[in-house]
């Protein structure tokens, strides 16, 4: 059996994806056909930056299997303080544990655990790189919202440069035939080109960039929100200026579709209004239940395909 | 201009104009005691100018290096005063240790003894990125 681990999100096929968000819908669906799914199995959680949510989703998951946690938590406990390089960590915890979730502060860190882990490895942020988990959180709401992948005009809006949630989804999004993208953020922030050329133009895909919310939102299937943070700004003039163009509030959602869904990675500071949590068009606290749901699918997935289950 | 031939050592020919320095520094030739030459615009018939690199001794080259800086180089071993061998250079889909990440937010920043790999993302406009965080490697 071959090990195998996920790092970036493109490094699972459409097919893979598919068949993540099936077991992931039948998982909802049937939850105690997996309440011993990983009996006696254990995840290593390395966290060497907090990431609450992260961990305890990951936890949660791990838990609904069936199976157990060990956590390395915290950068400044343990074998990281010791100066244990990530490659050591990760041959060591091999050892005992069957599959590493690993959160790092820096990029590539989980690629260099994958290459000297014996298990299989899950990448659950490298710094600004990768998030895999987020996105297929992100797919399985989509789906769970729309019942598709195809045909959507999915509006991306806020900080479209430095997002990589943003950048993984539009790759994503961008392998299922007929959707159309809107990338809405001010001029400062806007897709870089290779992110573009990589998941747009290069597949010629239709899309476009505006800076104004409000005059795209009526084409809008899906809105997906990030923050609009005031340190990407190079004074505070322009930050002052821009940033209530991109905050969600219930006048800007009036001439939303009936059918919109408005997702968010979470955590939000304000960029989304409270007062829009309790329209059924808000998804975004679905989004963190499904993260859960996809995380045990993956781990599912992964440990089946390590000949462990 | 002459050079007198090289009975045994390593000649790296059709390397473009003004590169010949760089990739010398890169071989790290100009920190050797070995006899080297630089021989920067030389009129080639095929190509306009040319740089060439001529060592006078049978050392190893890293050719994913001189590939690398310059995929139009090539780079010939002389044995005997005879060309033994000639060898085209193409592009390496990875580099290992040949050139470092400046991304101080890489896990080669702070990672010991970590190889620094970079793999070619992008044969036709030449770019390698790093293997980790997949960082653009400058020219
Ligand atoms: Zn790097």
């Amino acid at each position: 059996m071959k090990k195998r681990s996920v790092i970036d999100v493109l490094d699972l096929s459409v097919e893979e994806l598919d068949q993540l968000v099936a077991t992931a819908n039948d998982i909802i669906a049937h939850p105690d056909d997996y309440a011993h799914a990983c009996d006696r199995k254990k995840l290593a959680t390395l966290f060497y930056e907090p990431s609450t949510r992260t961990r305890m989703s990951f936890e949660a998951a791990m838990y609904e299997l069936g199976g157990h946690v060990i956590s390395m938590a915290g950068a400044n406990s343990s074998s990281a303080a010791k100066g244990e390089s990530v490659a050591d960590t990760a041959k060591t915890v091999s050892c005992y544990t069957d599959i590493i979730a690993i959160r790092h502060p820096k990029e590539g860190a989980a690629l260099v655990a994958a290459n000297n882990a014996s298990i299989p490895v899950i990448n659950a942020g490298d710094g600004g790189h990768c998030h895999p988990t987020q996105t297929l959180a992100d797919l399985l709401t989509i789906y769970r919202e729309k019942q598709t992948f195809s045909g959507l005009t999915i509006g991306v809006c806020g900080d479209l440069k430095f997002g990589r949630t943003v950048h993984s989804l539009l790759n994503a999004m961008s392998r299922y035939p007929d959707n159309k993208f809107v990338l809405i953020s001010p001029e400062e922030l806007k897709v870089p080109s290779y992110v573009k050329q990589d998941a747009l133009k290069s597949k010629n895909l239709p899309y476009e960039q505006t800076t104004d919310l409000e005059a795209a939102m009526p084409k809008l299937d899906i809105l997906y929100m990030t923050r609009v943070q005031r340190e990407r700004f190079f004074n505070e003039e322009d930050y002052l200026r821009l940033k209530d163009s991109y905050i969600l509030t219930p006048e800007k959602l009036r001439t939303a579709k009936s059918d919109l869904s408005i997702l968010h990675p979470l955590p939000r500071v304000n960029e989304i209004s409270v007062a829009i949590d309790d329209d059924p068009r808000a998804a975004y606290f679905k989004q963190v239940l499904n993260g859960k749901f996809m995380r045990m699918a993956l781990i599912l997935k992964l440990l089946k395909e390590a000949g462990t289950l | 201009m002459n050079i007198d031939p090289i009975q045994n050592g390593v000649v790296i020919d059709h390397i473009t104009a003004g590169k010949g320095m760089r990739l010398l520094q890169l071989l790290k030739l100009d920190e050797t005691d070995l006899s080297v030459a630089l021989i920067k615009n030389v009129v080639s018939s095929k190509r306009g100018k040319k740089d060439i690199i001529k060592i006078d001794a049978d050392i190893p080259v890293n050719l994913d290096l001189v590939a690398y800086v310059d995929p139009g180089a090539t780079v010939n071993i002389i044995r005997g005063g005879q060309l033994v061998e000639k060898r085209q250079m193409e592009m390496p889909e990875l580099l290992v240790d040949v050139i470092a990440c400046k991304n101080p937010r890489c896990i080669t920043s702070t990672e010991q003894e970590l190889k620094q790999i970079f793999r070619l993302s992008d044969r036709k406009n030449k770019i390698y990125r790093c293997l980790y965080c997949e960082t653009k490697a400058e020219k």
